[in-house]
């Protein structure tokens, strides 16, 4: 009858010769499962102080965003009042009905609300896209000032996020930020230096038709509606190109603009 | 035991200097010491990891079979690397992020593997910390030196503070932006291992072969 009692077959193993095949293949096994039990725990247990974390580099970054436009500080210290969060429906430009920032969440967790983009449409390389998008509105006495649209592409190294400001006009870039990148450090990353976004601001975005005009040029910007490359990060540039054509294009935010160009918004 | 233990700490701090005698671990070396903060956390993670590690895999010794024994060593090294790279994630996240990715690149340094392999797989766990230690700490004293240089000559501060007030903030300093970049960590850690070998000249290696000494052709 073979001892089932885990103790002793413990103890077995541990004084069986190191070298055999039974103690090899015990020992691996042994030591891969402590670890993965180990990792997984650290990961788990710490999800949500990073998650935080994230959420509060997207705020601090956002108010960068915002301190960086000329004005905009007097503006908001005038107004005495911030920013209005909107959850709006891409397809239809208007409001999202029934959903709140705060139950935004759980309303993409629902793969009911995310729609895919036919491969020839998806200029952003992102594959699939949530029909809904929280979006932030300054308006000063009913006109709309300003508008901040956080997008999402890809780049080399994973999804960049960024969010771009739009002015009043809904014609002009206010200005632009990264608030999410796996680029390569000193290369694709560089996208996060404030200098480099700073060459957004004031700069056309989308044209009288609404065609998205901005884009990143191969190395130094030779017209208004180009911004200086980055040397060596073809692919990161690339990323940022496509994600801003199509987040500005009739499939991204293109319906909202239209809606807010017709007064209906 | 007390007074053997000492030895092992003392060692590598200078004289079996893991970054300056066995030019181990020098990746990160450069990468993280533009800064002083940058250099000293990379320095605590790399220190505990180390620690760790070493104190588990020589409590661990006897049972590890040697056929297996690097890939033992290196999952328990990884692990230990995640964790630490998720603590720093959750409680430091600023400095996490300038790390970038050299915090996950512990899990490949040889400077880890040199020691877990060389001396916790033959000694018992309180002296294989204690090398562990100093050797973090050797490798710590050469980070955090490199970083207070770069940052010092390269932004005229040091760990944020200015120290010498640059041209662009109205002072007299002209920041050496050489300093910055990548090969001033190379310049440096030559500087550091010519004097520390001037000083100590039984470190320097032997030639590995003699040039052989031909007579010039005749004419």
């Amino acid at each position: 009858m073979a001892d089932l009692n885990p103790v002793s077959a413990w103890r077995r193993m541990l004084a069986m010769p190191n070298e055999s095949r039974g103690k090899t293949i015990a020992m691996a096994f042994v030591t891969a499962a402590i670890c993965a039990v180990l990792v997984t725990v650290a990961t788990v247990l710490l999800l949500p102080i990073q998650a935080q974390n994230r959420a509060a580099e997207e705020q601090a970054r956002m108010e960068s965003l915002l301190a960086a436009i000329p004005g905009m500080t007097d503006l908001l210290a005038a107004a005495g009042e911030s920013l209005s969060t909107v959850v709006i429906d891409l397809d239809t430009g208007h409001a999202a009905e029934g959903v709140t920032p705060e139950t935004l969440p759980a309303a993409l967790n629902d793969q009911a609300n995310w729609s895919a983009i036919p491969p020839q449409d998806d200029a952003a390389g992102i594959g699939t896209r949530p029909d809904l998008a929280q979006i932030f509105i300054l308006r000063e006495s009913e006109e709309i000032r300003l508008l901040i649209l956080p997008v999402v592409g890809s780049g080399y190294g994973g999804p960049i996020e960024a969010m771009l400001a739009l002015e009043g006009d809904l014609k002009t870039l206010a200005g632009m930020t990264v608030t999410r990148q796996s680029e390569t450090p000193g290369l694709g990353a560089r996208i996060e230096e404030p200098a480099w976004q700073a060459q957004f601001a004031g700069r056309p975005a989308v044209d009288a038709a609404g065609t998205p005009v901005i884009s990143v040029a191969r190395g130094a910007a030779t017209s208004e509606y180009e911004v200086d490359g980055i040397t060596g990060a073809t692919r990161t540039v690339n990323g940022v190109n496509g994600m801003i054509r199509y987040w500005l294009g009739p499939d991204g935010y293109g319906p909202l603009l239209d809606a807010i160009r017709r007064r209906e918004f | 035991m007390q007074p053997k233990l000492w030895p092992i700490l003392a060692a590598p701090l200078i004289r079996q200097n893991p970054v300056m005698l066995q030019i181990l671990g020098i990746c990160s070396a450069l990468a993280v010491t533009t800064t002083v903060a940058t250099a000293l956390t990379m320095s605590v993670a790399l220190t505990a990891v180390l620690v760790m590690g070493a104190a588990i895999i020589s409590a661990i010794r006897r049972h590890i079979p040697s056929t297996i024994r690097i890939m033992l060593q290196i999952i328990i090294v990884a692990s230990l690397v995640i964790v630490i790279d998720q603590i720093l994630q959750a409680w430091f996240f600023e400095l996490s992020q300038s790390l970038s990715v050299y915090v996950s690149l512990i899990a490949t340094n040889c400077l880890v593997l040199g020691r877990t392999e060389s001396f916790a797989l033959r000694n018992p766990p309180l002296p294989s910390a204690v090398d562990a230690l100093g050797n973090g700490l050797g490798y710590s004293l050469v980070l955090v030196t490199m970083g207070g240089v770069r940052e010092l000559f390269g932004a005229g501060e040091l760990l944020g503070h200015t120290v010498l007030p640059t041209v662009d903030q109205g002072g007299w300093f002209e920041p050496l932006s050489l300093m910055m970049l990548a090969p001033s960590a190379f310049f440096l850690l030559g500087l550091m291992i010519w004097g520390l070998r001037s000083l100590i000249p039984e470190q320097v290696e032997q030639p590995e072969f003699q040039t052989p000494e031909v007579a010039e052709a005749q004419r």
